[in-house]
């Protein structure tokens, strides 16, 4: 219904005006509208899952249930947006404002965050060795065996771990990433 | 008359290859004076010595013989660089900056032309400088703007700026090529026809001409990179010719692009950015490490004599005419347009780019804009006929290449570092990158397809998706396809890691052993995954790899990288990387004196100490067999003993089983003891040994009494003291103790230690070998020790052999057929080396 759409963008607005540009938030909500089938207001998993493209990509279903709140199996448009704003390249004057309130979300750590839960199934701020298991045997095709992958999981916790406890905690994934460019491999250019 | 002109040529030939000599002896000088090169770029003083010679030349014959010869240039020379340069092109880093990089060489390029073009006919019509049409000074501007591959590379290979920029501004200079080929053309024409007789449909017909020649070109060049990777698919026999493929093919697509008037750069930077992928992954890492290193030296020869004849080319000055007013209005307006052409359109491709170039970024790349010998070849190539100006376009062009080349060259380092310019950082990934980087793809990817956006990421994805579905399947080997990218990835860098493990700890062991006190705990340690773990297990004693001490933050890593230091500084230079910095001028014969007269000193010392060790032994033990019904409690002392014969006990055996490797059935047979066969597959036995050695052990022990009687018959084997080593036969019988008698006699086999790390690295990063029969005897003792031992101790040994010779000819290894393996192992430096410890440490 049209005084839905209304609130809910009037909402989203409100909040998110800080990371989107209005004509960015219109060409996202009409998205978000193509994908709403049901028309409630709320896009469901399988809204995303009838995105061809998610079905191929290997790490798909793991980023649509970052778009989900725990326990919820409903997300509306802000809570759309406030995903998406994950990727929203850094800018020179957000990048100095930065210390004023909560730190904003396209802010460097919450772009390794983002990248951080898509691993942490279970919500213990570590990545286990099975965690990472799971998501390189997404990531590599059916020739590698069991044996090889674990020898890179092993490898990759070995690398990243400095308290011994065999997994990777956020700070260590913050610290094994510090010389990439996240600010650049962690965005994209939302249109104008 | 014929006769004179031969000797004319002769000499000139003989003058040549004397001058081409003075120009390597004066590089090494260069060299030499490591701190005079760090501020003046090579490239400068290649030009100055070029001038020297040149005139020199010039005085003692009193003509200038040489000059830098269009044909030669661009036959030659030019491919050789641009070649090297495209196939090594970082393609991800390329075409992730294809949007500015086609941007600056085209809009940039014919805005810098025009510009510079009309503004110098003002410049004329004011009457500052010399007379010539419209279409001559469009066909210089042309020909001057154009960004030159070969300066940029020179000079910013030396500078390390960040690669984003690097790869702007060097992608710049090799894509412009197309549009600085239609220009030259068309105005050429132009000129030739007359500027009254152009039509309006001729200046259509250039456009057309300019597309037809970039897209053609790219096309050929591509063609040819699909044909380059097929036909490397099928040379897995023929491996001898794989470099050869890949150069001529490479080199054909230039040849070919300029037979059909295409831009030849184009054609050869694309055939390189598309073959390297498939190709790399087809070709052997023999055939990798000869395309690396011939591309690499044959340009930078060509990049050398480019400079040189450059230098010299520019002392003959029948060949050009001097004019003040053009010579210093080209310099402006080259570098005022240019700074011009950058702002304007970074502005314009800032509004679409993630991250913006900002103001630094801006000056060095207009700064970067170097021009070099194409626009000196192009200008020398003009007709004197129809361009009644060349002889002063000779000049402006040679100085304005000097004047980039050397001033700006020269001045640019001082800059970057004044501005404070991110600089590149020349760092291998670490694997957790090369995982978590790969997320990010998909991650990036998937919201753009969310998000409705069809941008970069999703097409990327898309891409990929197409080239690992066809093309991937299409151009390589069946066997290479099958292979994940990211086992690949994480291969590699276990392989670096074992490299630099086996460049600096391998002769650690073998000299220095003696002083470290991490022996104990190196032989006793429990059990090792790969080379990294064991390092970090380790790390107080052999960690040297730099590598794994980044990644270990905090404190620790203070420590380590002291240790490292402290080792670095305290050990015995490796023999190999000693020699490879010999250099002529620095005695350093006596250092190495030194450490080879304390190496020996310190080995004989050992040798005879273990000599007399043994026969002090054998007195003890042939005493203690006479009393050993009597007093038990001697037994106990004389309880190490039995220990130590055990290993001189296996030694003959040793001997004897090389032939048992190849061919598993017979294992038992042959009684070889030559030394030579030894050489052969000597190798291949100390892998299948280990787990044979237990069953062998109660026969052998009395053997061992009689072998004693005469140590000196038998070269000391390094498998004998293997064999004792607790790890290596996964035996939790034996004793811990290694016996330290068998370590001193034979050196090497604390190799075998490196080779355990290495082994337990390869049988990792080995595919899951087939289930081969196993032999009953060592399925025996798998049941008794460690079950997985048995493979990673057929693998490894070779990995050793490969990575000890430093021809890092690990990719080929790697693969699961260990028969070839086998066979390549007996070829490779490790057999080589056992043999000369052999011959060194031999009989007694």
């Amino acid at each position: 219904p049209l005084w839905c759409d209304k609130v809910l963008l009037r909402a989203s607005r409100r909040v998110e005006i800080a990371y989107f540009s209005h004509s960015q938030i219109t060409r996202l909500y009409s998205r978000f509208h193509s994908l709403d089938k049901g028309e409630n207001g709320a896009l469901s998993r399988e809204d995303f899952q009838r995105i061809p493209e998610l079905a191929i990509n290997p790490l798909g279903d793991r980023i649509i249930n970052a778009f989900f709140p725990e326990g919820e199996d409903q997300v509306n448009f802000r809570g759309f947006m406030r995903t998406l704003a994950h990727f929203r390249p850094v800018e020179d004057n957000e990048k100095s404002k930065g210390h004023d309130a909560s730190e904003p979300l396209n802010s460097r750590n919450n772009k390794l965050l983002f990248a951080f839960r898509l691993y942490d199934l279970d919500r213990d701020d570590k990545i286990s060795r099975d965690e990472l298991l799971q998501v390189l045997r997404m990531m590599v095709g059916v020739n590698i065996s069991d044996e090889q992958l674990g020898s890179i999981a092993d490898r990759t916790i070995q690398e990243a771990d400095t308290n011994g406890d065999m997994s990777i905690s956020f700070s260590e994934f913050i610290k094994v990433l510090e010389k990439v460019d996240v600010e650049q491999k962690m965005s994209i250019r939302f249109l104008h | 008359r014929p006769g004179s002109s031969v000797w004319g040529w002769c000499f000139d030939q003989w003058h040549l290859s004397a001058i081409l000599n003075n120009v390597f002896f004066f590089l090494s000088v260069f060299h030499f004076s490591q701190r005079f090169t760090t501020v003046v770029p090579e490239s400068c003083m290649l030009i100055l010595l070029g001038l020297v010679l040149g005139g020199v030349v010039l005085i003692t014959s009193k003509k200038q013989p040489y000059q830098l010869d269009p044909g030669l240039f661009f036959l030659f020379l030019l491919p050789t660089i641009v070649g090297d340069a495209g196939y090594f092109m970082p393609a991800r880093l390329f075409f992730d900056n294809l949007g500015p990089i086609l941007m600056y060489a085209v809009v940039g390029t014919l805005w810098n032309a025009f510009c510079t073009g009309f503004c110098l006919f003002g410049m004329k019509a004011a009457g500052v400088i010399v007379e010539a049409g419209l279409m001559e000074f469009l066909l210089f501007g042309a020909l001057i703007s154009a960004v030159d591959p070969v300066a940029v590379l020179a000079v910013f290979e030396e500078v390390h700026v960040n690669e984003t920029l690097f790869i702007i501004v060097f992608g710049e200079s090799l894509l412009n090529d197309a549009v600085t080929v239609v220009l030259y053309k068309v105005y050429i024409s132009f000129v030739e026809v007359g500027p009254g007789n152009v039509q309006t449909a001729d200046y259509f017909k250039g456009i057309a001409s300019f597309l037809v020649v970039s897209i053609g070109g790219t096309l050929v060049g591509l063609v040819f990179a699909g044909i380059l990777a097929f036909v490397t698919r099928f040379t897995k026999k023929v491996r001898i010719i794989e470099p050869l493929f890949v150069f001529l093919l490479v080199y054909l697509a230039y040849l070919t692009a300029e037979l059909f008037s295409l831009s030849a750069i184009l054609s050869m930077t694309f055939c390189g950015i598309g073959c390297n992928k498939y190709v790399e992954a087809n070709i052997s890492q023999k055939s990798r490490t000869t395309v690396k290193y011939t591309m690499k030296t044959l340009a930078s020869i060509a990049e050398t004599i480019i400079f040189i004849f450059l230098g010299i080319s520019a002392v003959d000055k029948s060949k050009w005419a001097w004019d003040t007013g053009l010579v210093s209005c080209t310099l402006i307006f080259i570098f005022v347009f240019r700074a011009m052409g950058v702002v304007m359109q970074t502005w314009v491709l800032n509004r679409f780019r993630l991250i913006p170039l900002d103001r630094i970024d801006q000056v060095v790349m207009s700064y970067g804009g170097l021009r070099g010998a194409v626009a000196f070849a192009l200008v020398v190539l003009l007709d004197g006929e129809h361009v009644k100006a060349k002889d002063y376009f000779v000049a402006t062009t040679i100085v304005v290449v000097f004047f980039t080349v050397m001033f700006q060259g020269l001045t640019i380092k001082p800059l970057v570092k004044w501005l404070k310019v991110p600089r590149s950082t020349n760092r291998k990934p670490t694997i957790n990158e090369e995982i978590h980087e790969r997320a990010f793809d998909h991650i990036l990817a998937a919201v753009e397809d969310i998000a409705g956006l069809n941008g970069y990421h999703h097409w990327r994805d898309k891409w990929e998706q197409f080239d690992k579905n066809y093309l991937s399947k299409l151009l390589m080997r069946k066997s290479v396809y099958r292979k994940s990218e990211l086992w690949e990835a994480y291969q590699k860098i276990n392989i670096r890691d074992a490299i630099s493990v086996i460049d600096q700890g391998g002769n650690v062991l073998t000299s220095a052993r003696l002083s470290l006190p991490s022996m104990a705990s190196r032989t006793s340690f429990p059990e090792v995954t790969n080379v990294t773990n064991y390092l970090r297990e380790n790390g107080s004693g052999v960690c040297l790899d730099l590598q794994v001490i980044d990644t270990v933050p905090g404190a620790k890593m203070e420590v380590e990288s002291e240790t490292h230091h402290f080792l670095a500084g305290n050990l015995y230079k490796p023999r190999r990387r000693y020699h490879s910095h010999y250099s002529r001028h620095f005695m350093t014969t006596g250092d190495q004196e030194r450490q080879e007269r304390e190496v020996f000193q310190r080995n004989m010392r050992s040798r005879l100490e273990n000599f007399k060790s043994t026969r002090y032994k054998r007195y003890k033990k042939d005493r203690s067999q006479k009393k050993r019904r009597g007093s038990d409690v001697k037994e106990q002392e004389a309880n190490d003993k039995p220990r130590l014969e055990r290993e001189f006990v296996n030694v003959p055996y040793v001997c004897a089983d090389p032939i048992v490797v190849p061919l598993e059935s017979e294992e038992e047979k042959g009684e070889h003891t030559e030394p030579e066969k030894e050489e052969d597959v000597g190798i291949t036995f100390v892998a299948r040994k280990a787990p044979e050695t237990p069953k062998e052990r109660p026969k052998s022990v009395p053997a061992a009494l009689e072998v004693c009687q005469s140590p000196s018959v038998f070269p000391p084997s390094p498998t004998s003291a293997e064999k004792n080593l607790p790890w290596k036969g996964g035996l939790g019988t034996l004793p811990v103790c290694v016996s330290m008698e068998a370590t001193k006699i034979i050196p090497i086999d604390l190799q075998q230690a490196w080779n355990q790390s290495i082994s337990s690295l390869e049988s990792l990063s080995s595919p899951p070998v087939p289930a081969e029969p196993q032999h009953p005897r060592v399925s025996a003792l798998s049941r008794l020790g460690g079950p997985a031992r048995i493979h990673s101790a057929t693998v490894p040994v070779t990995g050793l052999g490969s990575a000890g010779s430093t021809d890092t000819s690990q990719g080929s290894v790697l693969k699961p057929q260990s028969r070839d393996m086998i066979n390549y192992a007996g070829h490779t430096g490790f057999p080589h080396q056992v043999c000369c410890m052999l011959d060194k440490h031999g009989p007694i």
